[in-house]
């Protein structure tokens, strides 16, 4: 089984020396609750368990605690692997201190009252079945998936007059309590000091006056990950209130595809991100730079 | 205490504002009308605040015995702070309090007094100074001991150097960290100068200062033999409510907005060290 | 006892509705919430838990405090008028309805907060027997009997029929009011329900927990305990656990600029947040351990030793299937009791 070998590569790159702890998950309270958790002896790791429950993307876990000497072992699931090169794109993470096993992935399942039998809306669309960066694969790569369109919802939002589309926007958003679990969770939102949480410059918000203020706080994290999103769909998993984070992502990730070519954050860490690669001959927006005639580059 | 206001200001008037060091001015506050906004305690704090800037706890650091006014001797160090600081006579503010137990003066009657203070830390212990030395004939001797980083960061210079010294059984230990031209007096760290001190461990004792000086101060008296029942400090944590329910000065079980901001030591003692 | 056919209910939150605002669980977009009633408005009693709690009915998320303007030098201040129309929440859990009580403790002990308590005067509470506790439910942990929520009326849904009790005043002169819906019933027709609901409720997984040690005379031991740093690790920070709970009551103070005034609020906060302790000259808890210990501490600890043992949870189960680390105070109980037991 997937899980016992995971166990054995965990304990043998422990004994090593090769690692100094792991990143995983445990049983916790149910035998639906396979929680994140970080393994540093080999008796912890007797409880590692891999399964469809195991839904929390740990590349988020490894930002800050690359400082740490030695290396740590860290299993991703394919679209996992994702972040993590985005992470090691944008210097967060050191990859030389990463040691990452890749695990296949058949879907994780959507929880309710910590009981379910459907995937993830992520996984019904899922396109990154293969590992972008790993040392080595483990067990059975089980990916293929009957995939849907991730743009679907996208295309029926566009579609929509505005008026409709502005209404399905505020009941979405208006649900929010602002707990900030979908920002905490992204591996795209590692500011340091998160604006919303800045008391300096008259920007800290830990609560919305208006519903307004609601789509401000998404609409500017949706901004500021736009290019650097994965559509790993973290956001949408963890949102208590269901909002449908991962449409916004999208509809910036398809515009892009639209504008700048096919891009997936994540896939090649060699790759110029769409956004911060500027050039004024062929930008398809170039701006009011351009426009001025000044830009020659 | 109920008040039905108890998160709605009312109007304070600046009415004098005293430059005491380059960074710290105490101001005197009023109501609307030119009375004392409300009566208070030494020890006691109230909530000062300028409306779309910020609300913050600030010790009040004129004695109860002054019925007209309020003082507060603020140090600039934040965004609210440096706000006040741009402030002048006549300039309006809001407040609300009183705020918090006390130092208990009555089982400090008959008693000598040490107070010990470094910097700003003089301004909650000048409440209790100058109430002692208005009831001058309830109380022991009083010794005084202050300190700060130079001459130029010591507040209440006139109070210091003139009008407690001349009081009845008081004595001042001025100190400054390093030395400094013009300078007679002793040069020292707080905890320093109160070893050289040698004082006798039959006193009631009030510290209040940085957290580090604290800490230094406890262990000096310690090694004079005081107990920790002798001794109060203040404590100071952020603070929104001021009565005890919105959480953020909570440690332990204590609020230290309500139950709070004078402690014994040795209840510190049962509390996390969080502070 | 009164009872009355489920299939007249709408018509009684419809003539309610008349009298008061009524907030019934409504399932919208996948979820359930409490919402307005008006006619035609779907009620889900069948959903157990609603995601937030009713606690932002009473304590709600932002509430204007007073508003303040500057004319030149002079400044003045507009208090917020105390919330006073009449309002009844329809179907709250018993666990929820406990919740209140631990707010009360809080919110109404001296001083008093005007505003909350303005609002517990003003709310009616009509909670609903719990018909299938779920496995993430541990109200019984806290001796909260599902099958006998307490509120200013209880109801029991069997077999079509809604029963209420009246338990206070409010819920006694909302009956009468209600009267030409309701007929006279015997409490016996709930019995063999009530006996269902409790051994459902006594096979809970969680439904027993060590409570007994969380002693406040080991207060600093249990601060001091090392299993904080193991608990803490995987915590993200986020506020789902805080903001979902019934009994989570700290807040922040803060200022919003109109234009023409300046409006003071107060809004939830979380103690998991960085900024819950930062001064201006530094913070008392410095790391995420400190802060995901304080909220724990809080509810199992130091409220407990403030209201005579009383333990700010109430077992509704919204952390344990909330939180995206799957951390939770089932797990910060276990760990803290049995391995500091060993």
């Amino acid at each position: 089984m997937i899980q016992d070998l995971m166990i054995e590569r965990a304990k043998q790159l422990l004994l090593s020396g090769e690692i100094t702890c792991a990143a995983g998950w445990k049983r916790g309270d149910f035998i639906t609750d396979s929680q994140p958790a970080i393994f540093e002896s080999l008796q912890e790791l007797e409880n590692l368990v891999y399964d469809k429950y195991c839904a929390a993307n740990l590349s988020k876990y490894l930002v800050g605690l690359n400082l740490k000497e030695g290396k740590i072992l860290v299993f991703l699931k394919p679209c996992d692997s994702y972040s993590f090169n985005q992470l090691v794109k944008e210097n967060l993470i050191k990859r030389e201190s990463v040691y990452i096993i890749g695990i296949g992935c058949e879907g994780n399942i959507r929880l309710e009252e910590m009981q379910g039998t459907e995937l993830l809306e992520r996984c019904l669309v899922c396109t990154k079945t293969e590992h972008v960066v790993y040392d080595e694969l483990v067990g059975e790569q089980l990916n293929a998936r009957e995939a849907r369109s991730r743009f679907e919802g996208v295309l029926e939002l566009e579609q929509m007059s505005s008026g409709n589309r502005y209404g399905f926007w505020h009941e979405q958003l208006s649900r929010c309590i602002r707990c900030n679990a979908c920002r905490n969770v992204c591996p795209s939102c590692n500011c340091r000091k998160c604006v919303f949480d800045n008391n300096k410059y008259d920007t800290g918000q830990k609560a919305s006056v208006s519903t307004f203020e609601d789509q401000m706080f998404h609409i500017i994290r949706a901004y500021h990950v736009a290019g650097r999103c994965t559509d790993c769909g973290e956001c949408s998993r963890v949102c208590p209130q269901l909002i449908e984070l991962h449409l916004l992502n999208r509809k910036f990730i398809k515009d892009i595809n639209t504008l700048y070519g096919p891009y997936q954050a994540g896939e090649d860490i060699s790759a110029q991100g769409p956004l911060t690669d500027f050039n004024a001959k062929t930008d398809p927006e170039p701006g009011i730079i351009h426009q001025g005639g000044q830009a020659d580059v | 205490m109920c008040k039905q206001d108890s998160l709605i200001p009312q109007i304070g008037v600046i009415t004098k504002v005293k430059t005491e060091t380059p960074d710290v001015k105490t101001f005197s506050i009023t109501d609307i009308e030119g009375k004392k906004a409300f009566d208070h305690k030494s020890g006691q704090c109230a909530m000062i605040s300028v409306p779309g800037v910020g609300e913050a706890m600030f010790s009040i650091t004129s004695a109860p015995t002054n019925t007209k006014l309020m003082e507060f001797s603020i140090k600039s160090c934040g965004v609210l702070t440096s706000y006040l600081h741009t402030l002048g006579d006549e300039s309006q503010v809001t407040i609300r309090g009183p705020y918090g137990n006390a130092f208990p003066l009555e089982e400090f009657k008959n008693k000598d007094l040490l107070f010990i203070a470094g910097g700003i830390g003089l301004a909650p212990v000048r409440s209790v100074i100058n109430f002692v030395l208005d009831k001058r004939e309830d109380y022991g001797k009083v010794d005084i001991l202050y300190g700060a980083r130079s001459y130029d960061d010591l507040v209440f210079k006139e109070e210091i150097s003139q009008k407690w010294p001349d009081e009845y059984k008081t004595q001042v230990h001025l100190t400054i960290d390093s030395p400094q031209e013009g300078w007679s007096g002793n040069v020292g760290f707080v905890p320093a100068y109160l070893r050289e001190l040698n004082v006798k461990n039959d006193k009631m004792v009030i510290v209040c200062g940085p957290p580090i000086m604290i800490k230094f101060v406890l262990e000096e008296l310690r090694n004079l033999g005081f107990e920790k029942e002798q001794v109060y400090t203040t404590l100071e944590l952020r603070m929104k409510c001021g009565i005890g329910k919105c959480g953020r000065c909570n440690i332990g079980s204590k609020y230290v907005c309500k139950d709070g901001p004078v402690f014994r030591c040795d209840e510190l003692d049962s509390m996390p060290g969080e502070y | 006892m009164y009872k009355m056919n489920m299939q007249d209910m709408p018509e009684m939150l419809t003539h309610m509705a008349e009298l008061m605002d009524v907030y019934v669980p409504v399932r919208r977009g996948g979820l359930v919430n409490f919402e307005p009633f008006s006619q035609g408005v779907e009620v889900d009693l069948g959903t157990l838990k609603t995601v937030k709690s009713p606690k932002d009915f009473f304590l709600p998320q932002v509430e204007h405090l007073f508003s303040a303007q500057s004319q030149g030098s002079k400044l003045s201040v507009k208090p917020q008028d105390l919330p006073s129309s009449p309002f009844a929440i329809f179907g709250i859990r018993s666990c929820d309805s406990r919740g209140l009580e631990i707010l009360d403790s809080v919110y109404l002990s001296e001083p008093v907060d005007k505003f909350y308590e303005a609002r517990r005067e003003k709310g009616i509470i009509m909670s609903l027997a719990c018909l299938d506790p779920t496995a993430t439910c541990f109200c019984t942990a806290f001796e909260i009997d599902p099958a006998e929520p307490k509120a200013d009326v209880a109801m029991w849904e069997v077999v079509g029929q809604l029963y209420a009790q009246a338990q206070s005043a409010k819920g006694e002169s909302l009956i009468i009011e209600l009267s030409k819906f309701f007929q006279k019933a015997d409490i016996g027709d709930i019995a063999q329900e009530q006996g269902a609901i409790r051994e459902k409720a006594s096979e809970l997984p969680w439904g027993k927990l060590p409570l007994q040690e969380l002693k406040s005379d080991r207060l600093l031991e249990l601060f001091d305990a090392p299993q904080w740093e193991e608990l803490h690790k995987t915590c993200l920070a986020c506020g789902i656990c805080t903001y979902l709970c019934p009994t989570c009551q700290c807040y922040d103070v803060q200022d919003h600029g109109t234009g023409a005034e300046i409006l003071r609020y107060r809004c939830w906060d979380s103690c998991m947040y960085s900024d819950f302790t930062m001064m201006a000259h530094g913070n008392i808890r410095n790391s995420q351990k400190e802060r995901f210990r304080q909220r724990f501490m809080h509810k199992l600890v130091y409220h407990p030793e403030n209201n005579g043992g009383e333990i700010s949870c109430v077992g509704c189960g919204r952390c344990v299937s909330k939180c995206p680390a799957s951390l939770n105070i089932i797990k910060v109980i276990n760990s803290l009791v049995v391995k500091a037991d060993v």
